[in-house]
């Protein structure tokens, strides 16, 4: 089958589901308990797309766990997207690296 | 005044794209190592913007599956967007027309969106679309090179970036959980449900995709009934 189609009928889904929610409905929402649900949305969705996956990313859960450890940590004293970022990432290729180095 | 949100926005977004350069990097070289073309990778990358749906729209792709299927898997994986364009839209405010609201749409990724709520000050189009559009070159940009340099970057590096997209989600959801109590509670219980979605069985049948909607909505759910907002907050 054409690559083209998939692309298409990936990007036209995708757009779509972002698209039709936010154009259909304008006015404000009454409800308080949906705007309420509404507010705790976003750190809801991110942290069931984290945790536990995070632990799952490398070959050794280990590795994860150190890396969600740093970020945290990190985190928590506010440092930057960026900065959490690399060091989550540097910290799970230094551990993979090591448990390499460890085992053989 | 646009010009000087969309500015605003630019500016804000200079870290996602950094983060984005990065995660893209990964999506690229995954892609080419699959048997895409470099210019097939770049398309997705610029027509979807979005992480873990184009990994798993990779998958569909490789398996030669049917195109009903990669609607489906997008439907899933995605449609936590369907909620947060609902709170877009919200926060937007009624006043926001058609054709800004269609535009922002587009742009409407977890960090995006996470940088746009986390505004103090009003929230604007101009701001949304500026911080979207660095982000986007960023994901473009990097889905390039990735695709370019992708077949001889080994396996622990390209690991290793595949993390850095966890770490922004981190650096956007464990200062606001250390602000506020509620928040807090949100993180917590969505934690717990997706811990319950992997490790019982019968729960761990459900798609990766189904289980986050699943665990979001329950988390915010709960939160809602336990911590309403009032207005201000919420708008």
């Amino acid at each position: 089958m054409s690559i083209y189609l998939y692309i298409l009928a990936m990007a036209a889904t995708t757009y779509l589901i972002r698209a039709i929610p936010l154009t259909l409905l304008k006015k404000p929402i009454r409800s308080r308990f949906l705007r309420s649900f509404l507010h705790y949305v976003p750190t809801a969705c991110l942290t069931a797309m984290t945790f536990p996956a995070i632990l799952y990313a490398a070959d050794h859960m280990i590795s994860g766990v150190v890396a969600l450890l740093v970020g945290v940590l990190l985190a928590l004293k506010k440092k930057s997207l960026i900065v959490v970022a690399l060091a989550s990432s540097a910290t799970v290729f230094a551990a993979e690296q090591l448990i390499g180095f460890l085992c053989r | 005044m646009q010009l000087k949100e969309y500015g605003a926005g630019i500016r804000a977004g200079v870290p996602v794209c950094v983060g984005y350069f990065s995660v893209a990097f990964g999506f690229g070289a995954m892609a080419v190592a699959q048997g895409l073309g470099i210019w097939h990778a770049v398309l997705i990358s610029a027509t979807n913007l979005t992480s873990a749906g184009q990994f798993a729209g990779l998958t569909v792709i490789a398996a030669g599956a049917a195109i009903v299927e990669m609607i489906l898997t997008q439907l899933v994986i995605n449609s936590r967007y369907a909620l947060m364009s609902l709170a877009l839209g919200q926060r937007l405010g009624p006043s926001v027309g058609t054709g800004k609201r269609l535009l922002a749409a587009v742009f409407n990724t977890d960090e995006v969106f996470a940088l746009g709520m986390a505004r103090q000050e009003k929230l604007s189009t101009g701001f949304f679309v500026g911080a979207g559009t660095v982000a986007a070159i960023g994901w473009v940009g990097g889905t390039a090179m990735g695709a370019l340099a992708g077949s001889v970057l080994p396996l622990s590096v390209r690991t290793a970036l595949s993390v850095m997209l966890y770490g922004m989600f981190i650096a956007i959801v464990v200062p606001q959980a250390r602000e506020e109590k509620p928040m807090l509670l949100s993180m917590v219980l969505a934690l717990v449900f997706s811990c319950l979605f992997v490790w019982v069985p019968v729960l761990n049948g459900v798609s990766s995709g189904m289980a986050i909607v699943l665990c979001t909505v329950a988390a915010a759910a709960i939160c809602a009934l336990i911590f309403p907002v009032e207005q201000e907050v919420a708008q």
